[in-house]
């Protein structure tokens, strides 16, 4: 690890966050393309629910986490208060792998 | 600033700070991964408070630690902050009007951070949630790393917290207001499918990028119906 290393990455992650944010500011947006930039970032959210739920290393995560995270998404359907929510996906994969669930 | 405590409602602070409780246990196994990396403290503090974006710094600390080309890892960890660019061009105008505004606001920018904001809508309110949110996440993220270098070996393993199934949990959670579409519904399912179906071949991050091949499924608006 190196300070070029680092410096590289960080400078390069703060310009991908700006870029996109001051080109929203510089356009005038339509409805038509601003309905796309919105479900774009659904889409992208989305993916990474789905990819951080069930997978780990380009493979399947086990069942503990993805148990946890169907716990989760349960509990806010059912509009249990967000705090809850965290803290039951949390809880029940904990247990599972308390109980060796992988 | 002023203006930001009083459009912030005490439930959205609540919330914030649950996600910073747990973002802090990952940051502290990131600081702990990283001395056992043999990164020096300075540059892991350095590395967490500049980069700021968690899944690429644990890629270019996992390769360190394996030997591997540090260069290589920070462009894969660039490749999978790509999606910085989407999520600034949709809630831009969230962030702030001013230069210095969106200059500061930029780096607080993490999945978590615009998800949070865009189930409150666009408005004060968003913003509030935005701001709030990353400064908490920013701030927990690194006392988390600090905190995890110095204890070391001590750190136990996150995942027996099961926080890595709180993050998506709570991503979910606050995406669920803006699935009362069904164009939003059509484009995530979409999104979640091509996703996971590339994830077994492609780099970290890449299969998160494709997901915007859901947008494919976005069809037009059926005028005023589906809008929420």
């Amino acid at each position: 690890m190196t300070w070029a290393a680092v410096l590289t990455l960080g400078v390069g992650t703060y310009l991908l966050r700006l870029v996109g944010i001051v080109l929203r500011d510089r356009m005038s947006v339509p409805e038509r393309v601003e309905r796309y930039l919105d479900l774009g970032a659904t889409a992208l959210l989305v993916a990474v629910v789905a990819t951080a739920a069930l997978t780990e290393g380009g493979g399947f995560a086990g069942w503990a986490r993805p148990a946890g995270v169907l716990v989760g998404a349960v509990a806010a359907w059912r509009r249990v208060p967000f705090v809850l929510v965290v803290v039951l996906a949390a809880a029940t994969t904990a247990g599972l792998r308390m109980f060796g669930v992988p | 600033m002023r203006s930001l405590t009083r459009t912030l409602h005490r439930e959205d602070l609540r919330d914030a700070v649950a996600l910073a409780a747990a973002i802090a246990v990952v940051g502290a196994s990131f600081g702990a991964l990283a001395g056992t990396a043999g990164v020096p403290f300075v540059l892991m503090v350095a590395l967490s408070v500049v980069v700021f974006a968690g899944a690429s710094q644990f890629l270019v600390v996992a390769v360190v630690a394996a030997g591997g080309n540090v260069f290589a890892a920070v462009a894969a960890g660039l490749l999978m902050n790509a999606r910085h660019v989407p999520f600034g061009l949709a809630i831009g105008d969230t962030v702030g009007g001013s230069w210095p505004a969106r200059l500061l606001g930029a780096h607080l920018l993490v999945d978590e951070s615009v998800a949070f904001s865009r189930a409150r809508g666009s408005g004060p309110r968003a913003r509030a949630a935005y701001w709030t949110c990353g400064i908490l996440l920013f701030t927990f993220w690194n006392l988390g790393a600090i905190a995890g270098r110095l204890a070391g070996s001590a750190i136990p393993d996150p995942a027996a917290f099961g926080v890595d199934a709180a993050f998506p949990a709570a991503l979910l959670a606050m995406l669920l207001p803006s699935m009362g579409r069904a164009d939003a519904r059509r484009v995530g399912l979409a999104a979640a499918v091509v996703a996971l179906a590339a994830t077994p071949f492609l780099p970290a991050g890449v299969p998160v990028i494709l997901g915007l091949l859901g947008l494919l499924v976005a069809r037009t608006a059926p005028a005023g119906r589906e809008a929420s």
